[in-house]
């Protein structure tokens, strides 16, 4: 096994995993790192995902990001955005997004920080976030694990619901949703603690669970023994070499960080 | 039947406090030269409902606007729209914040002619702490937000061409939801960028695929070359990202919404389009690669 990749490269394989086992359905990658994702897992470990070229079509293969240079989509559906929506209210759909705030429950927010009456900062919007998450699966990318996103009490605009029992509307249950996984640049997340809690599933190479604890605004739960996030594999690099031909993956995270901190490739490797 | 107008006179059907739906998506396809038209009229107090762009940011900027109807508003490469947010952030608008599809349900139920249709969508998040107005019905034990009919007075699209009896072309690759718009307007006022003939739809049987509404659902036609930009209407052009950007910048300067509305809308359409490279210059613009 090699050391010799980035943060961002381990974080698409990690996040490449949240669409394993999902069968045929429609693979969303909001942002670079999350479509690489997609892509990756729809190439390598869910040959059935269906993803889009971003635009109006449905591709048999994922379009590489970047400038195509002589590359032409392999269009097969057309998948304009009216059609999306019936996709998305079908339920055959998991998108992985990116919240610029999520709480305990998993809400998510991308609406606005501070008063909606006069925000403090006012952000894209609720989007497709309310419809995405009482549809379909989800799972969130946080590229800056850190407390102004992973906040203390709610986010500020529930624009996603979670799992917030004082929220759920009448006659429905957890059942009804179904948040995945949510990939950071220290680890990965699922939900899969008592009652939905929000659980550490992996750590990366050489982040503590410390670390990832003083990060965040609630506490998270965690057994005693944490795998560490497993290595991208020669073949996985292979793919997403293919898939970002233009690198762009490197301009993703502050400074491009190795997938393995300085300080442990130096020693020999995580513990 | 001819439905020829000048776009002053699109701009002379409005009426303050009027509902506009505006087509197109983002920085995709609007009826930028509509929008321009309504700037420079005395026009106020509209309610927009939009898949936002430069549309919704600049009816901001110029004091046009009592309500947002949005899921977003944003120019894709430059995500926050700066006018819009400007005007959020100075709590100087009223908004109805929705999803993205229940903006497509309130507009197929203004079309249907149905008060609302149940719906999952919102349940569980600030949408319906933050708009009161939106009321839950109860179906098989289970609670359904009924999202209302967004009835418009008018709706405001562009296509790539239109005969002047109202039958529209969209040969882009998606015709967003600018067919729920002029369904659920009581008039639809479209510009376009060629006016054809109308045996232009018979010499090819595919152009008629790429009609999405019949011209019954048309009220008005005006051909104005170039009249989405700066958005984009693919595949004619794509959108002008040095003009976003230069649009962007000014919500930073001192009086910079004057100074680009002196420079790019006070001087009418003709000199607007010289302004902007001329209509060879924008027809040269590349499609955007997502």
């Amino acid at each position: 096994m090699t050391n010799d990749y980035s943060l961002a490269e381990l974080m698409i394989c990690a996040a490449s995993e949240a669409w394993r086992g999902d069968g045929e359905v429609l693979a969303t990658g909001i942002g670079l790192l999350p479509r690489l994702a997609a892509s990756l897992s729809m190439q390598s470990s869910n040959p059935d995902l269906m993803m889009t070229d971003s635009e109006a079509w449905i591709v048999s293969e994922p379009v590489p990001v970047g400038p195509r240079g002589g590359y032409e989509p392999k269009r097969e559906t057309w998948m304009g955005f009216s059609r999306i929506f019936d996709n998305v209210w079908g339920g055959k759909r998991h998108a992985m997004v990116g919240p610029t705030q999520v709480d305990r429950y998993g809400q998510g927010n991308i609406s606005c920080i501070g008063d909606h009456a006069k925000p403090k900062v006012q952000m894209l919007g609720v989007r497709g976030f309310p419809g995405n998450s009482i549809s379909h699966a989800n799972s969130f990318f946080v590229p800056s694990h850190n407390k102004r996103v992973f906040v203390d009490g709610e986010v500020d605009m529930v624009a996603s619901i979670g799992y917030n029992p004082a929220r759920l509307p009448k006659g429905y249950s957890f059942d009804d949703i179904d948040i995945r996984l949510i990939v950071t640049n220290l680890c990965v997340l699922d939900f899969q603690g008592p009652d939905k809690a929000i659980r550490v599933r992996s750590l990366h190479p050489g982040v503590t669970l410390e670390e990832v604890q003083a990060n965040t605004g609630f506490e998270l739960h965690a057994d005693a023994e944490l795998p560490v996030t497993p290595a991208p594999t020669a073949g996985q690099l292979a793919l997403i070499a293919i898939l970002d031909p233009h690198n762009l993956r490197a301009r993703q995270l502050k400074d491009n960080p190795p997938g393995v901190r300085a300080s442990l490739a130096k020693t020999g490797g995580a513990a | 039947m001819d439905k020829r107008m000048s776009p002053a006179e699109i701009v002379g059907q409005l009426e303050d406090g009027m509902t506009i739906g505006i087509g197109g998506w983002g920085p995709r396809r609007k009826p930028m030269a509509l929008i321009r038209e309504i700037l420079r009229s005395d026009l106020k107090d509209l309610t927009v409902v939009a898949y936002g762009g430069a549309d919704v940011g600049m009816l901001c900027a110029a004091g046009k606007v009592r309500k947002v109807v949005f899921a977003f508003v944003s120019l894709d490469f430059i995500p926050l729209e700066p006018y819009f947010r400007q005007a959020r952030e100075t709590g100087v608008i009223e908004v109805m914040e929705i999803d993205e599809g229940l903006m497509v349900l309130g507009l197929k139920a203004a079309a249907m002619r149905v008060p609302y249709i149940p719906t999952a969508i919102g349940l569980g998040t600030d949408v319906l702490r933050c708009n009161p107005e939106l009321k839950t019905v109860e179906a098989d034990g289970r609670e359904w937000l009924a999202m209302p009919a967004l009835k418009l007075d008018a709706a405001l699209l562009h296509v790539d061409r239109a005969d002047r009896r109202g039958v529209c072309q969209i040969k882009g690759p998606d015709h967003y939801m600018d067919d729920l718009f002029a369904r659920a307007a009581a008039r639809t006022f479209v510009s376009c960028d060629e006016l054809v003939d109308t045996d232009f739809f018979h010499r090819h049987p595919e152009e008629a695929r790429y009609v999405f509404w019949e011209r019954s659902e048309t009220s008005g036609v005006a051909e104005i070359a170039g009249g989405a930009h700066p958005s984009a209407c693919a595949p004619l052009y794509g959108f002008d990202v040095a003009h976003f950007k230069e649009y962007a910048a000014s919500v930073k300067e001192e009086g910079g919404w004057q100074a680009y509305f002196d420079k790019y809308v006070a001087i009418g359409e003709q000199e607007y389009l010289a302004r902007a490279g001329g209509f060879d210059a924008i027809r040269q613009l590349p499609l955007p690669v997502f």
